[in-house]
């Protein structure tokens, strides 16, 4: 267990809320079904077996009293590969580190789907629940059955990470246009715009009339073939 | 009602996801149904939303909502940019209430680093985030009149909404997209004067509450149009993730910036929380104005105590982050805005996913617009109030 | 003193005619749209409307955009049915000019002094409804035919009301005759004194205000514009619209705003008669125009300030409000006009 805020006690470790939330976690699901949980700056996150995740939904709805669904996502933990071989000509973007290393509650592999349920009656209350993804087959049973608005939350994973979620009635493209290939947010999809022209870009200086042209600058505008 | 009985409607329906979007648009009329388009230019649908309705005469069948038209990839975007400048960029995923949209990535870069923003920071934060929130609900007010076609409300809402643009310029240098909070407080004090000219727009904005009373509320055509049309049940709304307004006027006491976790200056006020039990359109309008009012009154109480000393914690020049996930929701004008931004230790985050309210808020629509009139179609997006800004993003 | 004083002969008799009345509806239009639309409408809105155009308060602004629309390109979607698409501006702005026929400026100051005046004045007003739906089904257009009919099933449902309620006037002046009319009212005594004549209003209130909401249905103006739900239909059956076609869409109904406004005034206020002068006079001929046209403003702008103040009403509510309030009130109305006619 990792204890990431530096606002709570001294001592690492997680909350005492947390911990009697994980307990009433696994009371619901059952031990077998969690495999890791964590903290997040006070937040519990519990990783559950991908193939418990719709049972993880209906406990959370009927048994722990959650009824409001915030979001589900997706995570893709590898490392952007870097953008073109000699000195990509982004020069600006954050360094993120080299090696593909995992978040709170750990991860089985490149793919996650992650989701954020509450409750409207219990103030502070609040779960954020995550399942590997088989990163050869990335599959998931949908949640659409349980909380409705996964639907339009599922779309859009399916169509920014290519996970694909079983029980859903039409997992169709909710954002791009409807012949977009690819899945953007996936991590080896190249932001093509911080490629083509690095930040920030060098401006072209027109002359004067009657001046001759400024001599080109090397190191200019890294302009990849398209 | 209690947890476990599913309410009629929960289940999703198959034959609703018949594939409309991608039905011709100007077919020819067949005998039965027509499909028409609204959208994505079209003056009532708030910017480029695309709403395909089947109609059997003035009745929706089945309808279908079709957004993307300003995708703008802002979760590709963080992954290449430091935290200053997504603090520019996400200003502009709910336009309207701009400035609401910086606290929440701000308190979770501020969590994941363990700097607290000095108390005159948190109080200026809170009186911006008010001051938006003004800004957006005095705007719905005058527009839902125009959506029903009352044309005069949607000037006086314009004029009011000045009032607050002027007073967000004058603290922030910008109407619009403020720009305003840094890792660690905000970039600069109140200037001189501000306080005082604040207090006296609250006081138009209220008076102004008070027109939109008389003017709309009570309007007999206006209620005619707007009340049980529309109504969303509590529980389903819930698992829809329909938030904010739109869920107190269903009769959920629930506000984050009550009932979340700590942020900004809310703890320290003397405030209440408005619901509305009808859950149809006149519930959310009439939920607005009365958080519209509430916010004024909000304002006041945080002029008065503002208190002294700095306004912008000690922070590193170059800000890196450490290692660590964090979740940060608030309660922005439109409904729960939240980040859960991963960062692992650079001067960007890894992975920011954004929750926008509005995009679980317009999920609903297909199932709210089953069996209404076309007018009433108008009415209950504009009651829904979404941004193409905070759905799209 | 009449045209047929003049001893001019009938055609240059029928060209003046046609022409005053061929120049009265834009400038009826024109003023109407000036005054109430641009500067009434935004100083209730708080903002002052047009201030440039023409110097003095924007006066030149809808003159110059009737300039800008007629140098449009002429645009007809590919798919209209081009004849009935040009035709339909037409039918509904040639309802408005019927209309203008019968109604008086002055004792003389008339196209055609019909006996039958009220009823051909209403008959022909119902003429629009066909121009509507022309111009709705040759658009091609889903929003326009929607908008069209609508239009169609609130015309001919307002059309009752209207007429039920110009009934009650006809029953009191015992004439159609809208000359006749007025010379009632004009002639007419109030409990005993004749000094401000009998304004039909006082005794006919009902029917002036189931008028007036009737018009305002009509005219397809808020709270009864449904057909031209700006926010839903963006302009419903005048969508496909440009240019000069649409200007005589706009002519049209301000227009007709002009006409069914001195039509009221006519039947309720007392048209152009003006107390303490003798009605029959020479200088009426004169004069009633300009009393004709203060009563005409005063009418329009009761209808103009309920079009920017009401939200619209949805369609079944518009017609429940005609079929279940308006007409059963209307009916009432003749009643008690009738039996109190009897009475006195």
């Amino acid at each position: 267990m990792t204890d990431e805020t530096a606002t709570a006690e001294a001592a690492p470790g997680p909350s005492a809320e947390s911990t009697a939330l994980l307990e009433r976690v696994t009371a619901a699901l059952g031990a077998d079904a969690i495999v890791e949980s964590g903290e997040a700056c006070g937040d519990l996150v519990v990783r559950i077996a991908p193939d418990r995740w719709r049972d993880a939904a209906t406990a959370c709805r009927d048994q722990l009293g959650f009824d409001y669904l915030s979001f589900v996502s997706a995570i893709d933990w590898m490392p952007a590969p870097t953008l073109s071989e000699e000195g990509s000509g982004d020069t600006s973007s954050p360094v993120q580190p080299k090696d593909q290393t995992y978040g709170v509650a750990g991860s089985a592999g490149r793919f996650q789907v992650f989701a954020r349920v509450a409750s409207t009656r219990v103030p502070r209350s609040g779960l954020t629940l995550k399942t590997d993804i088989d990163e050869t087959s990335p599959s998931v049973a949908s949640w659409v059955a349980v909380y409705p608005g996964a639907d339009w939350h599922e779309r859009e994973c399916w169509e920014m990470y290519g996970i694909t979620f079983d029980g859903h009635p039409s997992l169709r493209h909710l954002y791009l246009p409807s012949e977009f290939e690819g899945h953007p947010l996936r991590k080896d999809f190249p932001l093509l715009a911080r490629e083509v022209k690095p930040w920030p870009g060098l401006v072209d200086v027109e002359p004067m009339p009657g001046e001759a042209p400024e001599a080109e600058t090397e190191a200019g505008e890294a302009e990849a073939s398209e | 009602m209690t947890l476990g009985t599913r309410p009629a409607g929960f289940d999703v329906d198959p034959s609703l996801y018949r594939h409309l979007a991608d039905a011709q648009v100007n077919v020819e009329l067949d005998t039965g149904d027509m499909i028409l388009n609204l959208g994505p230019q079209h003056p009532a649908t708030h910017g480029t939303l695309r709403l395909v309705v089947r109609l059997d005469g003035e009745r929706v069948v089945a309808s279908d909502v079709v957004i993307g038209y300003m995708h703008r990839g802002y979760e590709k975007l963080t992954e290449f940019r430091t935290y200053p400048q997504i603090t520019t960029l996400i200003n502009r995923i709910d336009w309207l209430s701009s400035f609401a949209n910086e606290v929440p990535f701000i308190h979770a870069a501020e969590q994941l680093m363990g700097v607290e923003a000095p108390p005159r920071a948190l109080y200026i934060r809170t009186v911006l985030t008010e001051l938006s929130r003004i800004a957006t609900f005095v705007l719905f007010l005058g527009e839902m009149g125009l959506q029903v076609g009352a044309i005069t409300p949607a000037f006086y809402g314009f004029r009011d909404r000045e009032y607050v643009l002027n007073a967000i310029e004058a603290a922030t240098g910008g109407r619009f997209h403020p720009n305003f909070n840094r890792i660690g407080g905000i970039l600069t004090d109140l200037p001189w004067g501000w306080i005082a000219e604040t207090r006296e727009s609250m006081r138009k904005i209220l008076k102004s509450c008070d027109d939109f009373e008389d003017l709309v509320v009570a309007n007999p055509i206006f209620q005619q149009r707007t009340r049980s049309i529309g109504i969303i049940p509590a529980e389903l709304g819930a698992a829809y993730g329909v938030s904010g307004s739109n869920l107190r006027a269903s009769g959920v006491d629930w506000d984050l910036r009550r009932d979340g976790k700590p942020y900004l200056a809310y703890n320290d006020l003397d405030w209440k929380v408005w619901t509305h039990p009808d859950g149809d359109s006149f519930a959310r309008y009439w939920v607005r104005l009365q958080e519209t009012r509430e916010s004024a009154r909000m304002v006041l109480q945080l002029l008065d105590n503002l208190p002294a000393g700095p306004v912008m914690a000690k922070v590193p020049r170059i800000i890196k982050v450490p290692e660590g996930e964090v979740w940060v929701n608030t309660e922005n004008p439109l409904g729960e805005m939240g980040y859960y931004v991963v960062s692992k230790g650079a001067t960007g985050p890894f992975r920011v996913k954004i929750r926008t309210a509005s995009l679980s808020n317009v999920s609903i629509a297909p199932w709210l617009l089953r069996g209404v009139y076309v007018p009433d179609v108008i009415t209950v997006l504009a009651s829904l109030y979404f941004i193409l800004g905070d759905i799209d993003k | 003193m009449t045209l047929a004083d003049l001893d001019i002969g009938w055609g240059w008799t029928l060209a003046i005619k046609t022409v005053i009345v061929m120049g009265l509806i834009p400038a009826g239009a024109l003023v109407l749209g000036y005054t109430f639309l641009l500067k009434m409408m935004s100083h209730m809105q708080s903002r002052l409307g047009p201030m440039d155009p023409g110097g003095f308060h924007g006066w030149f602004q809808l003159i110059g955009d009737g300039i800008k629309f007629m140098q449009k390109e002429d645009i007809i979607p590919a798919g209209a049915d081009k004849r009935v698409f040009k035709m339909a501006p037409a039918v509904v702005v040639l309802s408005t000019f019927l209309m203008f026929v019968v109604l008086p400026g002055g004792p003389d100051f008339v196209v055609a002094n019909l006996d039958v005046g009220v009823f051909y004045a209403l008959a022909v007003s119902s003429l629009s409804v066909i121009g509507v739906l022309m111009a709705g089904w040759a658009s091609s257009n889903k929003y326009a035919l929607l908008g069209s009919l609508r239009a169609a099933a609130q015309l001919i449902a307002y059309e009752l009301p209207l007429v039920l309620a110009v009934i009650g006037v006809v029953i009191q002046a015992g004439t159609m005759n809208l000359h006749g009319i007025v010379m009632q009212q004009a002639d007419g005594e109030i409990f005993g004194w004749g000094g401000l004549g009998n304004p039909f209003i006082l005794t006919q209130f009902v029917g002036f205000a189931l008028f007036m909401v009737a018009a305002q249905a009509e005219l397809s103006q808020p709270p009864f514009d449904m057909p031209v739900a700006e926010s839903e239909l963006v302009a419903g059956y005048m969508v496909e619209y440009t240019g000069f076609r649409f200007l005589f869409f706009f002519i049209g109904e301000f227009g007709t705003a002009f006409v069914y406004a001195g039509l009221a005034a006519t039947l309720f206020l007392g048209g152009w008669s003006v107390p303490f002068i003798d009605a029959d006079d020479d200088i009426m001929n004169f004069l009633g125009p300009g009393v004709l046209f203060v009563k005409i403003m005063l009418v329009a702008f009761l209808m103009f300030w309920a079009r920017f103040t009401y939200p619209r009403l949805r369609e079944d509510q518009l017609q429940a409000l005609a079929w279940k309030w308006l007409i059963p009130i209307s009916l009432v109305n003749i009643l008690a006009t009738g039996a109190l006619k009897v009475a006195f």
